[in-house]
């Protein structure tokens, strides 16, 4: 178990003080995949380099398995170090390495024999499905191919938990899924506590348990994913949730709902029986629905017809129904 | 007589090839002695930037002064002034032995900024990957930062040993020998331009030699490029 309590990290400058993070709390249990989502500059790569202490906190504390970090000699925290597994939006693979010695790096640094470091190597590439590009260089890689021997290399010590900082960004569509296919496949096969930060919602929807939204050094919101994605309470979660270029579109000006499906209403074509039985046009602006465990989670922002009249027959419609909904302005 | 007659006779005599073993002898033997102590300098000089993996500030500025300090002498002044260095060391103050102390003392500060500077191309990333994983410093130092920097580091031995050779032709000043001494005793000051020139162009083809090795090998250790 991970416990971020009361992290807080500032930097001085000659001019000011930045405040990257303040009064963070966090709790990341055993085997689960956290995500932690924020835009640019809202702190989250500084609080993932808190928890290994890659940036050491001006204020609180991160425990690990009981292990307060701040406490801990240098030795006793390159030795948990080892234990924690990272991967970048870089790659940041050795260069003048093979694929296979870089595997096998942090079990050097552990002090593994080296035939024992070449099996488990060979074993984890096999894992990630590169057993063949053991003796590539990665400049021979694509960017996909590089994060999964970054994967490898970052389960190479056994770790309990890895540390993800924008493992996909420099991905494609593609390419990011299979990433987060195989990170799954990992934490399901291994038990392997994941956390992941990203700035992309889909990330975050397509394999993380619980989420925690940062913004400005805070937690802004923090719960399961299906909960934030249904009803996301603070802004900056909406924002994310619903793009902001909303406005953009072009609209005739009309009543805006925001129809929220949470699990209410399942396979029936709802929009289809609402416009059928109204005889009123909507305009569909924006949905974002996807199925969790069989049932509908999401949001749709639809137009009301500036007929006032067919607007009322669906409002009314929509009351007579079990779809949450609310006026957006 | 003939510039290749000329040529042909201090061939014959021996005189050309022992300038030219005695030359290269004195390049590499300082080039190597410069590495052993301008490597480990020009790593510290790199770590303890702020920076760097280990920033100690006032440790950084003092070998930033005495390694700028040591490059603002025209080597032909320090030749001159390190004289007495040179018999502390060595014994001497004359001859090949004092020569490669004074191309040593010359050649390990600009060494020691050839690898800080081949140090700092190494991407932050990687290092900042290999701190993650739980290395210590002297890991990163033997298995990050100095085997990502190969193709570089060499790159910048040889540009080092190229100056080297420059300097070693000054030798003659204080009793060194090559194919400098041939060139200032046979040829300038005996009014012998031919000699002169044959030196010149036996350095040029050393050069090139040297130059053409060494991008060979620095093409062989890269990997980055490799398809």
């Amino acid at each position: 178990m991970i416990e971020i309590r009361h992290l807080g990290k500032t930097y001085h400058t000659r001019e000011r003080d930045i405040v990257a993070l303040e009064d963070i709390n966090l709790t990341i249990n055993d085997g689960e995949i956290f995500g932690i989502i924020g835009l640019s500059g809202a702190g989250k790569s500084t609080l993932v380099r808190c928890i290994n202490f890659l940036e050491v906190p001006t204020s609180g504390d991160v425990v690990i398995d009981g292990k307060v970090l701040g406490q801990l000699s240098r030795k006793e925290l390159l030795k948990l170090r080892q234990s924690i597994g990272m991967i970048f939006q870089n790659f940041n693979l050795l260069e003048q390495r093979t694929v296979l010695r870089n595997v096998c790096y942090p079990m050097e640094i552990a002090g593994e024999k080296r035939d024992k470091a070449v099996a488990r190597a060979r074993e984890l590439l096999k894992l990630v499905g590169l057993e063949d590009r053991e003796r590539s260089y990665p400049s021979q890689l694509s960017g996909g191919q590089k994060q999964r021997v970054a994967i490898a290399r970052a389960l190479a010590t056994n770790p309990r938990t890895i540390l993800c900082d924008e493992a996909t960004s420099a991905l494609d569509p593609n390419t990011t899924r299979s990433i987060l296919d195989l990170l799954r496949r990992i934490n399901a096969e291994l038990g392997v506590t994941i956390i992941v930060i990203t700035h992309e919602m889909k990330v975050i929807d397509q394999i993380c348990d619980r989420v925690a939204v940062i913004d400005q050094s805070h937690i802004a919101e923090e719960g399961r994913v299906s909960e934030v994605f249904t009803n996301p309470q603070s802004q900056i979660a909406k924002d994310l949730i619903i793009p902001k270029d909303l406005t953009v579109l072009e609209t005739t000006g009309g009543r805006r709902l925001r129809l929220t499906f949470d699990g209410t209403k399942t396979d029936a074509p709802i929009i289809s029986q609402m416009v059928l039985s109204c005889q009123a046009p909507v305009n569909i602006l924006f949905a974002n629905t996807r199925e969790l465990d069989g049932v509908m989670h999401g949001h749709m922002i639809i137009e009301l017809p500036s007929d006032p009249q067919q607007a009322d027959k669906i409002l009314v419609w929509l009351k007579n129904s079990e779809i949450k909904w609310r006026e957006e302005r | 007589m003939q510039f290749s007659d000329m040529l042909l006779k201090l061939w014959d005599k021996g005189l050309l090839q022992l300038g030219i073993w005695e030359t290269v002898y004195m390049t590499q033997i300082s080039t190597a002695i410069a590495y052993v102590i301008g490597l480990p300098l020009g790593v510290i000089l790199h770590i303890t930037d702020d920076s760097g993996i280990y920033p100690v500030r006032w440790l950084n500025r003092v070998l930033g002064f005495i390694v700028n300090f040591f490059r603002s002498i025209p080597f032909i002044i320090l030749m001159v002034a390190m004289l007495p260095v040179s018999k502390l060391i060595v014994g001497t103050s004359l001859g090949n032995k004092a020569v490669i102390v004074m191309l040593v003392i010359a050649a390990a500060p600009y060494v020691a900024r050839l690898v800080e500077s081949s140090l700092k191309e190494v991407n932050a990333g990687v290092i900042e990957a290999a701190q993650a994983m739980g290395s210590n410093n002297f890991q990163i130092i033997t298995k990050v930062l100095i085997p990502e920097a190969k193709p570089s580091l060499l790159t910048g031995a040889t540009i080092a040993m190229v100056t080297i050779l420059g300097y070693s032709a000054m030798a003659a000043t204080i009793g060194g020998t090559g194919l400098g001494q041939i060139a200032i005793i046979y040829g300038h000051q005996r009014s012998n331009p031919d000699i002169k020139w044959i030196c010149v162009l036996l350095m040029v083809v050393i050069v090139q030699i040297i130059q053409i090795c060494g991008d060979k090998i620095v093409q062989k250790s890269d990997k980055r490029a490799r398809q």
